[in-house]
């Protein structure tokens, strides 16, 4: 590996989307962001790691969940919220919501609320930059969930007929929605047999194995970007919330309190604090910074207009 | 010298991989020995492969790898051989292509033309004959083009390709061997979105029509005509945009109406021009609108029943006397009824 994690970044990072989540958790109360949230509170390091793997040129695109995987691509914080929001300063003027994220700039191309849809656009993105001879990666983010939908199914194989430059990461946090794995995946058929039988190149890891799961997503992205064809990184990991919305539904029953005692109290950001020597003061500047980051972005998204009903009706089809 | 629909889809289709080179094509069997009824014949051979891009057998996925070009700055052009099996693309369709531009702000728009081939008589039945523009004219963010005639294919579909928006062009199968002489002015001629033609001026009735039904249609028009009745015959070119000022226009003038469309009955595209002329006109017709469409059945395979279940220009002649309480003439049976009715002329033979 030419380069090595770096931790700090990464607790910084991960600290990040867990306070910009926090944040929209404790407000979403208020009543003024009126759109389904799926926060990624518990899943922050793929996103993280993710952060440190990418680079200028290459381009992401998401899910219903994509607040993390916006915000490691360097996504516009304040446009986010706004768009959370409603606004029309948000950065799909207010006509997506959290789950239609977009930043151009950056190279975030959008977010889909259907499961598995936006697999297909990030290979049709990865084939434009074959056509195009660029040195750069289609990053497609996906769940367990989306593993079951035939357009993933479809997408890696025509991805792997052509070697295209793509790499799906696979955020398998055990559930859809309220409905755990066995129903839905024979037990003993990992993601990553399946995928490795589609014809990807193919890892799998756990989120708290920062330093392996980090090794594992630059060396297939390397050999993707090498022009070895498409790869798939499987990293198990675990929502804290619920589904949708910014409270937990432990009361629900539907997650085994032997599951919920194991993985839901684990607290990855504090094991990368313990093995850092940082002082006190160096995370509480790190924190304020954040928070001060946040809250402008927050004032921002509540002083914002909404779009006007004029702008709405007149944005369906482009001249 | 004459040539067809077919040949000038693939006129089409060479002129812009040669001109633009982010225009490219793909569908299965693109590049097959057939190329898609020859209308993409030998392009893969001129252009590459990766130009003229062969498909798995996977609509929908392949809709969506449409959808990545497109907003990459791609322009492309998917084909399939049946209407039917894009079904299996609704999500790409619905949730992506149509909802990008929007659902992002404006920001990144999907310029794809979608050719779909509709099938029709020869056997093709419940599942390889559906008329399904009405589905796609329901979604807002699509474009939906039908063409007729061999004369305009080229300027539809042009001008299809050009559009900065999806676009479901939508060919009758039987469309494919329309006949129009080389050097026709109206080739190339450019048409807009959205214009509908006016193809017989006439003052009794008003009848509207799309895509192959424009050509039965006219057969019945010119019947009537030559029995002295005066037929405004409009051929739509574009379901959506729908241009209702032109039928508005010409149902002030006749103050009857008859539409003619290929779709199911319930809740048709034919519907929904009766309704938007009665919302929109204020018009006192002298009869009641009235439609020629499928019954609410899917189409049968038997070659044996097939003349009865599909419009053809007989039910629409006898729909536009009926409309204007004329007996029908005793040789109208005889002088419009083809003499197979499963075939769109006698050179075609099946199997496909």
């Amino acid at each position: 590996m030419n380069q090595e994690l770096d931790l700090q970044q990464l607790y910084k990072s991960a600290l990040r989307i867990r306070l910009v989540e926090s944040m929209i958790a404790d407000k979403y109360a208020e009543g003024n962001m009126r759109c389904p949230v799926h926060l990624s509170i518990g899943q922050e390091i793929p996103s993280a790691i993710f952060q440190q793997v990418v680079k200028p040129g290459d381009t992401a695109i998401s899910t219903h969940r994509a607040h993390a995987h916006y915000l490691a691509m360097g996504g516009n914080l304040p446009k986010m919220i706004a768009e959370i929001y409603g606004k029309a300063t948000g950065c799909s003027k207010g006509r997506g919501g959290s789950m239609h994220l977009i930043d151009l700039e950056k190279g975030f191309l959008g977010s889909s609320a259907i499961v598995g849809n936006s697999i297909p656009v990030g290979v049709g993105v990865g084939l434009a930059k074959q056509l195009n001879k660029e040195d750069a990666v289609s990053f497609i983010f996906l769940g367990d969930g989306a593993i079951e939908e035939g357009s993933f199914y479809e997408s890696a194989n025509f991805a792997v007929v052509h070697k295209l430059p793509v790499v799906f990461i696979v955020e398998n946090n055990l559930y859809s929605v309220y409905t755990g794995l066995s129903p839905r995946q024979p037990e003993d058929r990992s993601i990553c047999a399946l995928a490795k039988a589609i014809g990807l190149n193919c890892d799998v890891t756990n989120d708290s194995d920062f330093v392996g799961t980090y090794s594992k997503l630059a060396s297939l992205t390397k050999n993707t970007r090498d022009g070895n064809g498409p790869s798939l990184i499987e990293i198990n990991t675990y929502r804290k919330l619920e589904h949708c919305g910014p409270n937990d539904d432990d009361h629900l029953g539907y997650r085994p309190i032997h599951e919920l005692e194991g993985l839901k109290e684990r607290d990855l950001l504090q094991a990368i604090k313990e093995s850092l020597s940082l002082s006190t003061h160096d995370y509480e500047l790190m924190e304020s910074e954040i928070w001060s980051e946040i809250d402008s972005a927050f004032s921002f998204a509540e002083s914002s207009p909404f779009p006007t009903y004029e702008q709405v009706i007149g944005g369906v089809y482009a001249n | 010298m004459q040539t067809n629909s077919a040949s000038e889809i693939l006129r089409v289709l060479d002129r812009n991989l040669k001109e633009n080179p982010k225009f490219l094509i793909s569908g299965l069997g693109v590049a097959d020995p057939k190329g898609v009824f020859g209308t993409t014949l030998g392009l893969s051979e001129k252009y590459g492969v990766q130009r003229v891009l062969e498909t798995p057998t996977s609509e929908n996925a392949m809709t969506g790898v449409g959808v990545g070009l497109a907003i990459s700055g791609f322009r492309p052009l998917m084909v399939h051989q049946r209407l039917d099996f894009f079904i299996l693309a609704m999500d790409q369709l619905v949730n992506s292509a149509a909802k990008w531009h929007f659902m992002f702000g404006g920001q990144s728009s999907v310029p794809i033309t979608i050719r779909l081939i509709t099938g029709r008589g020869w056997g093709q039945g419940p599942t390889h004959s559906q008329n399904l523009h009405s589905w796609f004219a329901h979604i807002p963010g699509l474009k939906v083009v039908m063409p007729s005639f061999a004369s305009e294919v080229a300027s539809l579909l042009q001008a299809s390709i050009n559009d900065p928006n999806p676009v479901i062009f939508i060919e009758d199968r039987w469309i494919h061997n329309q006949q129009v002489d080389v050097v026709d002015p109206r080739i190339d001629k450019p048409i807009e979105l959205g214009k509908a033609h006016v193809c017989t001026s006439g003052t009794q009735i008003t009848v509207v029509s799309s895509g192959y039904m424009s050509i039965e249609s006219l057969k019945a028009v010119n019947y009537l005509n030559g029995i002295g009745i005066s037929v405004e015959l409009i051929d739509l070119r574009t379901i959506k945009p729908l241009d209702m000022q032109t039928i508005l226009m010409s149902v002030e003038k006749t103050k009857n109406l008859l539409v003619v469309d290929s779709s199911n009955e319930i809740a048709s595209f034919g519907k929904e021009i009766i309704a938007n002329t009665l919302m929109k006109s204020d018009t006192q017709l002298l009869s009641r609108p009235s439609l020629v469409s499928l019954p609410d059945v899917p189409e049968p395979t038997s070659h044996g029943v097939i003349g009865q279940y599909r419009v053809s220009a007989v039910k629409i002649a006898q729909s536009i006397l009926r409309t204007l309480a004329i007996p029908d003439p005793a040789d109208l049976i005889e002088a419009l009824t083809p003499l197979k009715e499963d075939v769109p002329d006698a050179s075609f033979t099946g199997p496909f």
